[in-house]
């Protein structure tokens, strides 16, 4: 019988774990890597409720019962955006990176060349 | 107590992952330190009784995102980074912002541990595969049609951006 | 079935299973060697042993014996890794795969699938979601295959794992759509259950064809399909591109050598055999087949195990002759297949199959 708050607190320190790397890394793949972090993060939670309404019940404002597996189709959701930001973003980068040979954000701070 | 020793094990190989993200400095290393998180996230949402996603975390997340991470890592080939100092506002004010988040949340998780309940791992069919695809396919079916129209113009647009200049 | 029991049985079967396995790879080489000599008009290996048996044996030794280089400029971590994680990809397949229904031993009746339990009143049953979990290890299989080509460091390793690992996840899509038809005529993802559903006859009508209810019958062209993904999964030809030995010198694995290039080669045959499995589990009954009264009772017993061993073979035995049979796609053709072709083509496979299912 693990405590529901353990995961929460994981997810809470992955959050911020990708946090800190978004602030602290120069590449820009690897900031990249930390939002996805923070969304893996989040997708933890929401596994984490849906377990908890599912074993618990309950009413939703409007009087309906709350389906806990509503969790798991947000997660869905999440991960298929994450995805197509994924291939957007990593196409971004690629195009960044024909003109300006860098991956370092500090150097892509110019519209310029 | 085995559910206790399992989640312990798999948490801290997630939070090593994770740390090891922020540790290396070249990014392929990075890019597998998260697949070994979302793989122990994986095995974390089977112990919440979430099989489907588990599954599919694995599918999707760290066979085929990270996977394109991957790629990309390799096609551009650019080396391990190099530090230079940015912005230091960021470093000053969000270092310790994102401190205090986490310990802020961890400690309202902990001052209510007794309303948020416990797992139990047990024989139910909870995150079973038919539930979820009623789920999405009746109630949440417009959100879906919206999501497919959003892959398509991701397609389209990672294809327009990927294009050399001709 | 208590948790001991579980335990203590899954791992002697996984210590049987593994031991089988390895040595069906090595003595599938011979086979292959032996096949494609044959087709070529010339014999093969016939010194080693009689027929050329313990050619395996041999070859085994010398990948011991072999001395272990590794370049001076390889990023070592990686280069060391990458067939073990290749390898143990392919390796976790075996664990959902069920070999037959159970046998008896010693009053406990023990399910032939290492993942398999069976329940309080005798049903066995398996893990809800098996066929996902195969599909998952065959994406993750891709990074031994990618980080193998970088970590190499040399031009011809890096395009080969970069051609290798673009071709299997465009053939991912294909792979995983045309078993979505099977899912939808049989309305699981379990291997069990999915074999279980094939068990009586065709019936069309009220008349009852006297065919096998086997899913090749209606899903013929997801068979198709799901053959011509596997063979570009595996890296087999007509899709070998990336380790063709005229194009690339060999591909990904150029800068390997004795053991490691052993495990990409078990690797590469494990995921054969792999493949020959699902196809006989989801298309073809698995262990079902006509019973034979007039045999004694123990090769009765085991006579789910010799079909499912025979329809593996055969699926073995087509891999080998279509390699000795058919030249290779270039890579344009290969990407223009998997996406223009067989996409389309499982797509529509899956609406018809649905439209079908739907109306009755």
């Amino acid at each position: 019988m693990v405590p529901l708050s353990w995961y929460l607190i994981l997810s809470a320190v992955l959050f911020c774990l990708g946090v800190l790397g978004f602030l602290l890394k120069r590449n820009i793949i690897t900031i990249f890597m930390s939002i996805e972090l923070m969304l893996n993060a989040v997708n933890l939670t929401f596994v984490a409720f849906a377990n908890y309404w599912n074993a618990h019940g309950g009413l939703l404002p409007s009087g309906k019962p709350v389906v806990g597996l509503s969790g798991h189709v947000f997660v869905f959701f999440v991960m298929v955006v994450a995805a197509a930001e994924a291939a957007v973003g990593l196409a971004i980068i690629i195009a960044v990176f024909r003109t300006r040979e860098t991956l370092n954000v500090d150097r892509v701070n110019l519209l310029k060349l | 107590m085995v559910h206790q020793i399992l989640f312990i094990i798999f948490a801290l190989m997630c939070v090593a992952g994770a740390v090891n993200l922020l540790r290396q400095s070249h990014p392929i290393n990075s890019a597998l330190s998260l697949v070994v998180v979302m793989a122990s996230l994986a095995l974390i949402y089977l112990l919440l009784g979430a099989e489907f996603l588990a599954a599919i975390q694995v599918i999707v997340y760290a066979g085929a995102i990270m996977v394109l991470f991957v790629f990309v890592i390799m096609l551009l080939n650019a080396g391990a980074e190099e530090r230079s100092t940015g912005s230091r506002i960021a470093l000053i004010v969000g270092v310790p912002g994102a401190l205090v988040l986490g310990v802020l949340v961890g400690w309202i998780m902990i001052s209510n541990n007794k309303l948020l309940g416990s797992v139990a791992i047990s024989p139910t069919d909870f995150g079973e595969t038919h539930f979820i695809a009623r789920l999405l396919f009746r109630d949440f079916l417009l959100p879906f049609e919206v999501t497919s129209v959003l892959i398509l113009i991701a397609i389209m647009g990672a294809v327009v951006l990927g294009r050399k200049e001709s | 079935m208590d948790i001991k029991l579980f335990i203590v049985a899954a791992v002697i079967k996984i210590v049987l299973i593994v031991f089988i396995m390895l040595t069906g790879v090595a003595y599938t080489t011979l086979l292959e060697r032996k096949l494609v000599a044959r087709i070529q008009n010339r014999w093969g290996p016939t010194r080693v042993g009689p027929f050329g048996l313990l050619q395996p044996l041999a070859d085994g030794i010398k990948f011991i014996l072999k001395e272990d280089l590794v370049p001076a400029s390889v990023h070592k971590g990686l280069y060391i890794m990458a067939p073990m994680l290749a390898l143990a990809m392919s390796l976790i397949s075996f664990a959902i795969i069920p070999f037959g229904d159970s046998i008896k031993i010693a009053g406990y009746t023990i399910p032939l699938q290492i993942t398999g339990v069976t329940g309080a009143n005798g049903a066995r049953s398996d893990i809800n979601i098996g066929l996902l979990i195969i599909l998952g290890a065959t994406s993750i299989g891709v990074y031994g295959i990618a980080l193998a080509g970088w970590s190499s460091n040399s031009k011809y390793s890096l395009l080969g794992s970069l051609r290798a690992s673009a071709q299997m996840i465009s053939y991912e899509l294909a792979l995983g759509l045309s078993l979505v038809g099977i899912l939808l005529l049989s309305g699981s993802l379990s291997l069990r259950e999915i074999v279980r559903t094939q068990e009586s006859t065709w019936t069309i009508g009220g008349f009852n064809t006297h065919l096998p209810h086997w899913y090749i019958f209606p899903q013929f062209i997801a068979f198709f399909i799901y053959l011509m993904a596997a063979y570009a999964e595996t890296n087999r030809i007509p899709f070998d591109l990336p380790e063709a030995e005229t194009e690339l010198v060999a591909g990904y694995h150029t800068e390997y050598s004795s053991m490691k290039f052993a495990m990409f080669f078990m690797a590469e045959y494990l995921n054969m055999f792999t493949v020959g499995c699902l196809a006989t589990l989801l298309f073809f009954g698995g262990w079902h087949g006509p019973a034979l009264p007039f045999l004694p009772p123990l090769l009765q017993a085991l006579l789910p195990l010799i079909y499912f061993a025979i329809k593996v073979f055969f699926f073995i035995f087509l891999y080998i002759w279509i390699r000795g049979t058919l030249p290779r796609f270039r890579y344009d053709q290969l990407m223009a297949f998997g996406w223009k072709f067989l996409l389309p083509l499982a797509i529509a496979n899956i609406i018809v199959t649905g439209l079908i299912v739907a109306l009755g």
